[in-house]
């Protein structure tokens, strides 16, 4: 039997449409098996083969706290992530400001120049910034954290923010001036809201970096700042059957990253790529 | 000092006219500039100093009174070390690996999630998804419940199949950390090529395809150089954090076995936190950051290129 063009095609995109399901499934089954894992008891978690068919509980969700203190930790990542955040941003958006509107013969240098430190090796600097610590006692503090994700992601929020506000036309800006308004009226009633979409992600990318970084948590925090990240690293050594009690930490600590990923993927490719791909 | 003349200056041509325009910008932006400016100075020159410093002093954390200047004798010791020749090959197949995997397969998916299909949407996040989990979690996930040899998926998988089930972690250490990263990569360049995908023209591409070119002809003539950008920014971004991979290897080998799954990154670790050598430590760290300015010249060449191109 003959195909017309039209039916040929037709089954060719649900073919490719079919594929590319089995594909982001085989993708997506890690993910899917640790939430499923997690509604398990440890007997099931471990059980060869591993079941599919099984009465859920909550029993993992319930024991979290009392066995590992979950929101101890999921408080330090949540002041850790959301005052470096803040922080960057108070630091990070006069600075894309200036560069966009008041370009000066530096301007290119200067960014270029701030994306350059994002590739120091942070090994490069662990021992300075080790023993540094240790004499400001700054190891196993929520300010130490602070201090390093602000510093490791205002390159991507001042570069994030800068493309954005590049894409203002600078006439409209100038003809609020000449209406009268002055810098902060500008910046408050013309800019922020033009911008909101772009900064909204920037802040949501420098979120998700810092809440799932996982070098300078695991090397300058023991437990009093450890975010989520050391607290699923001390899941590493094990003691007895634990698997169900993992996967219902890690769903939980990266449920709501994932979620802000979702939501934010189209804009975060700017961030994810400096600029480079829109 | 100079600042302050500066805003002096500025006071004084205030009554100027037009280049008082130009002075006031001049001084806005530096005052919005500098701050960004001076903390990445700060952040960059200090430890990197101290680095540098201690690179070329005798000093172990376990007696620091017994402190020296020794000149070039860390990094002769740290080249010449068991460790150092694994760790450069564990990070060379490491990150050749991984880039292999995540771009190939990155262009793969992201031109067949291109054409409109059922659940696209759905498809596209469940894609990118593993890019925000968090890398222990990852590293956890995979060594417990996927790849173990007695209750992992993959064992169950072998067993079903006949197989006798794969201890990875025992066995191909390496392999198990490529796979782990790769998969955590992988939505990486599938989000940017993704975007890439969509800025192609669908037009020419119907054009060629009536004038009898096939689907490889286009996709090599027309999909992959277009894709050419993103691609060589995927690599270069990749490079830079896949030179420095830690967490996986921290939460799952140790390093071990031996030094089999040992990177240049995890090697500096085990020198300065767990040897407390902190002039071995800097010496390797001095050897890293020296590899990564290799790669990043040329992102920052392409990248910087780019940002001049769009306005």
């Amino acid at each position: 039997m003959l195909l017309t063009l039209k039916q040929q095609r037709r089954l060719h995109t649900v073919a490719m449409g079919a594929l590319a399901w089995l594909v982001a499934l085989l993708i997506f089954f890690p993910i899917f098996w640790m939430i499923l894992t997690s509604f398990k008891t440890e007997i099931e978690a471990f059980a060869t083969p591993p079941s599919l068919f099984f009465t859920p509980t909550l029993e993992n969700y319930i024991t979290i706290n009392e066995r590992s203190d979950y929101f101890h930790f999921a408080w330090n990542s949540v002041v850790i992530s959301f005052t470096s955040t803040i922080i960057g941003m108070l630091i990070a958006v006069p600075a894309a400001y200036s560069m966009a509107f008041f370009e000066t013969k530096r301007t290119n240098f200067t960014l270029q120049w701030m994306l350059s430190t994002k590739m120091l090796p942070p090994v490069g600097v662990l021992v300075p910034i080790y023993l540094l610590f240790k004499d400001f006692h700054l190891l196993d503090s929520k300010t130490g954290l602070i201090i390093i994700y602000t510093l490791i992601n205002l390159p991507i929020m001042v570069w994030m923010a800068y493309t954005y506000f590049k894409e203002v036309p600078k006439d409209i800006l100038e003809a609020a001036r000449i209406d009268g308004a002055n810098m902060l009226q500008e910046i408050w009633r013309i800019l922020l809201p033009m911008t909101k979409g772009g900064l909204a992600s920037t802040v949501l990318l420098s979120l998700i970096l810092s809440w799932n970084e996982a070098f300078w948590s695991l090397n300058l925090t023991a437990y009093n700042a450890a975010p989520l990240t050391s607290l699923i690293a001390s899941y590493s050594s094990p003691e007895g059957l634990f698997w169900a009690k993992l996967s219902a930490v890690s769903t939980l600590a990266c449920a709501p990253i994932l979620i802000f990923g979702w939501i934010s993927q189209k804009q975060l490719v700017r961030g994810l790529s400096f600029g480079a791909v829109k | 000092m100079d600042t302050l003349a500066s805003i002096d200056k500025a006071k004084e041509s205030d009554s100027t006219g037009v280049s008082n325009a130009a002075k006031k910008n001049a001084l806005i932006s530096f005052f919005m500039v500098s701050p960004s400016v001076i903390l990445l100075l700060v952040w960059m020159i200090i430890p990197l100093g101290m680095t540098i410093y201690f690179s070329m002093m005798n000093y172990n954390l376990l007696s620091p009174e017994d402190t020296w200047f020794v000149g070039w004798e860390n990094f002769e010791y740290f080249i010449t070390d068991d460790g150092f020749a694994s760790g450069v090959t564990n990070t060379l197949i490491l990150v050749g690996s991984v880039l292999l995997i995540t771009v190939v397969f990155g262009i793969l998916i992201s031109v067949l999630v291109n054409i409109p299909f059922w659940g696209q949407g759905i498809v596209r996040v469940m894609l990118i998804s593993p890019f925000f989990i968090m890398p222990t979690v990852n590293a956890l996930v995979w060594k417990n419940l996927l790849l173990h040899p007695v209750s992992g998926v993959f064992a169950a998988i072998s067993v079903f199949f006949g197989y006798e089930p794969i201890d990875w972690f025992s066995d191909y250490p390496l392999t198990a950390i490529v796979i782990i990263v790769s998969w955590q990569w992988l939505p990486f360049a599938v989000l940017l090529l993704m975007t890439a995908m969509q800025s192609l023209d669908q037009e020419q591409q119907e054009a060629a395809r009536l004038d009898g070119a096939s689907s490889l002809d286009v996709f090599r003539h027309l999909t992959l150089p277009h894709l050419s950008r993103a691609i060589a920014v995927v690599v270069m971004i990749e490079t830079i954090f896949l030179l420095s991979i830690f967490a996986e290897i921290f939460t799952t080998t140790g390093g071990g076995p031996g030094y089999e799954t040992t990177n240049l990154a995890y090697l500096i670790y085990s020198q300065a936190l767990l040897q407390y050598d902190v002039g071995m430590a800097s010496a390797g760290g001095l050897i890293a950051v020296i590899l990564a300015n290799i790669a990043a010249f040329f992102l920052v060449r392409i990248v910087g290129k780019n940002l001049t191109d769009n306005t």
